[in-house]
């Protein structure tokens, strides 16, 4: 029996300091989450402007995931506090539009939180892949 | 009707032209018609006298005019302003984009004003001309030997029937009577229709309506929180140039970034739905996000106060958390 | 000459359609008019006329040209245009129907563009007369008859029936597609309607607007005009005019990246935005003024000045009605020297 098992396209941008160091330490305790979720590192969550997150969809994401430290952690102090503001308003404009809510999501995740960083990327992929593919922000050009 | 008149306005134009305080004064010159008013620079009395014209049909926003029309001139400009570019006017001053010595404003107050393309639709085609009357717009069309007449009410562009605000927040001078804001326009029902829709019917609405898109742009030319010199959206360097939209992607992304950009600093004049050509609703993106940082982050109206600090450039630490976005009532 | 019952139409659009794709004006929620295929149910709008141009049919706002893939060496092209098939564009106002050959002009002289080519020859024109101008129509003014005959077919509007006339070969084979709704009648059948329209472009508050004045020689009259400064003084800088202009032509040719290939498309452009014909030596219209300037003279001078006299202006009246602060091309002659009320 042939199963074709639909793996979304996950892409999630980690803060260099917190998150990026948490998904390291996934790896290093040899903890798993699926192969299908591409990071993106970036300097500060603070650093993702909301074009990044539409342009991630657009370029075949089914899901976009911020991480980034706690808040009050922040390498820059402030920088994720900013993050949570325009997440939230945007999140809730795509929503406004009627993209799917599930395909995006912030998580705080240290850099001692590897297993917190696994955990987060099972659930959010099988959310993902239960909403199926991303329809109402592709681009069908970079689609075939 | 406004209850402000052409010559109120002439006339305090022209002594302030005469006794120097001013330059130049910004208005609206006429058109071929009554309604095509162009906003213009006058500078001498005569000019005025001429071609000044004031009357329903004085919807533009002369705000962000004045970001350019300061910086080529000796001494002020006057500028004429409504509640709602008084708003405008503040928020452009918090970003430094307007020398406040450079300009003399006269506040004048608004009734309101008229949407041709609502009276064109009660009138039919063929306007050759309107007069403004105390009761209602008289307006001849060629097809027609008598004019029609059609309400102020029914006239009256979305945009003012749910006015946030008649009163002034910023002037040198004010002619007319200073109003209220006005807490109850309802301005969110709107919104608040379309976030209690499925998401598949919000979808299919917003699907409708920015398929409509031809990208010329003028949402974002006439937006006064739009200043940039350069936008992304022009500049080859950016990676997210585009001269049209090529896909049904490009036409959400240009929008939504377009109202992302200015959330926090739109004051909901709404000159973005008077602008487009093929009548999108785009204030409705804009006012979901006046509405939510309301919601989010407290009661916050751009350009009421010179100086404030925007909800995007501002934070507490207890802040709502994205994922409650939903979480609340009703979501 | 042939006509049919208003009523019929729709069973006309559906018996076009089973052959070929059918576009037409149809109302928006806003009760807008924009240019729709037809299917079962589609209303056609008895709006004057669409808010964008139909040429965008033989010249789309954006179209791809081709797709590349380069690896190591090689470069593997890809044709991506596909233009085989015919179409029919039903409800062309006369304004529009001459814009094509002021397209055409552009796109067909050598070096000929193929695209462009392949819409027109499949394209076929069904236009209609303009029962109900708006004040803001002047077509006149460059010698277009709003009751002619335009396109592959003419339609006239009674209130009743619709008389058809086809013009060239096109046309007669859509005519015989539909033979079994018409029936032949006088060829004079629908004088009585053209009389009543040109009863009404009389009264046409533009009707006495001259182009006169302009011309392929009026380069130096016109270019350092003072009045210049004030025309533009309030423009946006937005591409509003030039997106509904039934005329514009201007283009950009672009490179989308898909990550599999790179995707040439070629898309509108507008004379009025800043990066308008941007070269690496940089941008040779620095100011809104000239960006305006060039907009006009083209349209009035540069244009006859290419195609023995013929305006780049069909007086449509979409860009007096669409404009953010109403500035438009009618303002512009009036102020530089059209005569304008005598």
């Amino acid at each position: 029996m042939q199963v074709n098992e639909y793996k979304p396209l996950i892409v999630a941008f980690c803060c260099n300091w917190c998150s990026y160091a948490g998904a390291d330490l996934a790896g290093n305790n040899r903890l798993s989450y699926p192969d299908n979720v591409k990071i993106i590192r970036v300097p500060c969550s603070c650093r993702v402007n909301p074009m990044f997150v539409l342009r991630a969809f657009q370029r075949g994401a089914d899901g976009v995931i911020l991480c980034g430290c706690h808040p009050g952690d922040c390498h820059y102090t402030s920088g994720n506090y900013y993050t949570r503001r325009r997440m939230a308003l945007l999140f809730s404009m795509l929503d406004y539009l009627g993209i799917e809510r599930e395909r995006t999501r912030v998580e705080w995740c240290s850099a001692a939180e590897g297993a917190k960083f696994a955990q987060t990327m099972n659930e959010f992929t099988e959310a993902v892949a239960a909403l199926g593919e991303n329809k109402r922000l592709e681009d069908l050009r970079c689609k075939e | 009707m406004q209850r402000i008149t052409r010559e109120m306005l002439t006339s305090k134009a022209i002594s302030l032209l005469n006794d120097g305080t001013v330059s130049a004064v910004l208005g609206w010159r006429e058109g071929e018609f009554s309604y095509d008013l162009t906003p213009s620079l006058f500078y001498t009395a005569e000019d005025i006298e001429q071609n000044f014209v004031f009357n329903d049909f004085c919807g533009a926003n002369f705000s962000k005019y004045l970001v350019t029309k300061t910086l080529g001139i000796e001494g002020k400009i006057l500028a004429f302003l409504k509640p709602c570019d008084t708003y405008s006017f503040n928020q452009l001053l918090t970003e430094h984009r307007i020398d406040r010595s450079k300009v003399y404003v006269v506040g004048i107050s608004c009734d309101g004003m008229a949407d041709i393309s609502k009276i064109r639709a009660i009138t039919g085609d063929g306007i050759s001309s309107i007069s403004c009357e105390p009761d209602g717009l008289k307006v001849q069309t060629i097809y027609d030997d008598e004019p029609k007449t059609v309400s102020y009410e029914d006239a009256m562009a979305e945009r003012c029937i749910c006015c946030k605000s008649k009163k002034h927040v910023c002037y040198d001078e004010l002619i007319g009577e200073e109003g209220e804001e006005n807490p109850d326009c309802n301005r969110f029902g709107k919104v608040a229709e379309l976030e209690a829709m499925t998401p598949d019917e919000r979808f299919a609405f917003w699907r409708g309506e920015l398929s409509r898109c031809i990208r010329c742009n003028a949402c974002r030319d006439v937006c006064p929180a739009c200043t940039c010199e350069k936008c992304v959206f022009n500049n080859p360097n950016s990676g997210a140039e585009n001269k049209a939209p090529a896909t049904s992607f490009e036409e959400q992304m240009f929008h939504i970034i377009r109202a992302f950009h200015v959330a926090g600093r739109c004051t909901d004049c709404g000159e973005c739905s008077r602008v487009c050509p093929q009548h999108i609703p785009l204030h409705l993106l804009n006012r979901k996000f006046i509405k939510d940082i309301n919601t989010f982050y407290g009661e916050y109206q751009a350009g009421k106060e010179v100086g404030s600090r925007a909800p995007l450039v501002d934070y507490t630490t207890g802040d709502l958390e994205p994922g409650q976005v939903f979480e609340r009532e009703g979501m | 000459m042939r006509k049919s019952l208003l009523t019929s139409v729709d069973s006309i659009f559906s018996k076009i359609s089973e052959s070929m794709a059918l576009f037409l004006p149809v109302d928006d929620p806003t009760g807008r008019a924009n240019y729709t295929r037809w299917e079962e149910g589609k209303k056609w709008s008895e709006a004057l006329n669409t808010v964008k141009s139909p040429k965008d049919f033989f010249f789309p706002q954006v179209e791809d040209l081709m797709k590349f893939k380069v690896s190591g060496k090689n470069i593997e092209l890809k044709n991506t245009a596909k233009i085989d098939e015919d179409f029919v564009v039903f409800g062309v106002r006369p304004c529009d129907v001459r814009s094509f050959d002021v397209l055409d002009n552009v796109f067909l002289s050598e070096p000929r563009d193929g695209y462009y080519a392949a819409r027109r020859k499949h394209g076929i024109i069904v236009s209609v007369a303009c029962s109900k101008p708006s004040e803001t129509c002047f077509c006149h003014t460059f010698g277009i008859d709003p009751a002619g005959e335009y396109g592959d077919v003419t339609v006239w509007k009674g209130e009743n029936e619709l008389f058809w006339k086809a013009n060239t070969e096109k046309g007669e084979k859509v005519m015989e597609l539909i033979s079994e709704f018409t029936e032949s009648c006088d060829d004079n059948a629908a004088d009585d309607i053209k009389a009543k329209i040109e009863k009404i472009a009389e009264k046409l508050p533009l009707r006495n607007l001259s182009a006169e004045n302009f011309g392929g020689d009026k380069t130096d009259e016109y270019f350092d005009r003072p009045e210049w400064k004030s025309l533009s003084e309030s423009c946006l800088g937005c591409g509003t005019c030039t997106f509904v202009c039934p005329t514009c032509q201007c283009y950009d040719i672009k490179d989308f990246n898909t990550g599999k290939d790179v995707i040439r498309f070629r898309c509108w452009d507008s004379c009025m935005y800043s990066e308008f014909t941007q070269m690496s030596a940089g941008q040779p219209r620095l100011t809104q003024l000239e960006r305006f300037r060039q907009r006009f003279m083209h349209k009035l001078v540069y244009y006859p000045a290419n195609y023995d006299g013929m305006f780049s202006c069909v007086g449509c009246g979409r860009c007096l009605k669409s404009c953010p602060i109403h500035m438009n091309i009618v303002k512009v002659m009036k102020t530089l020297g059209g005569k304008a009320d005598e």
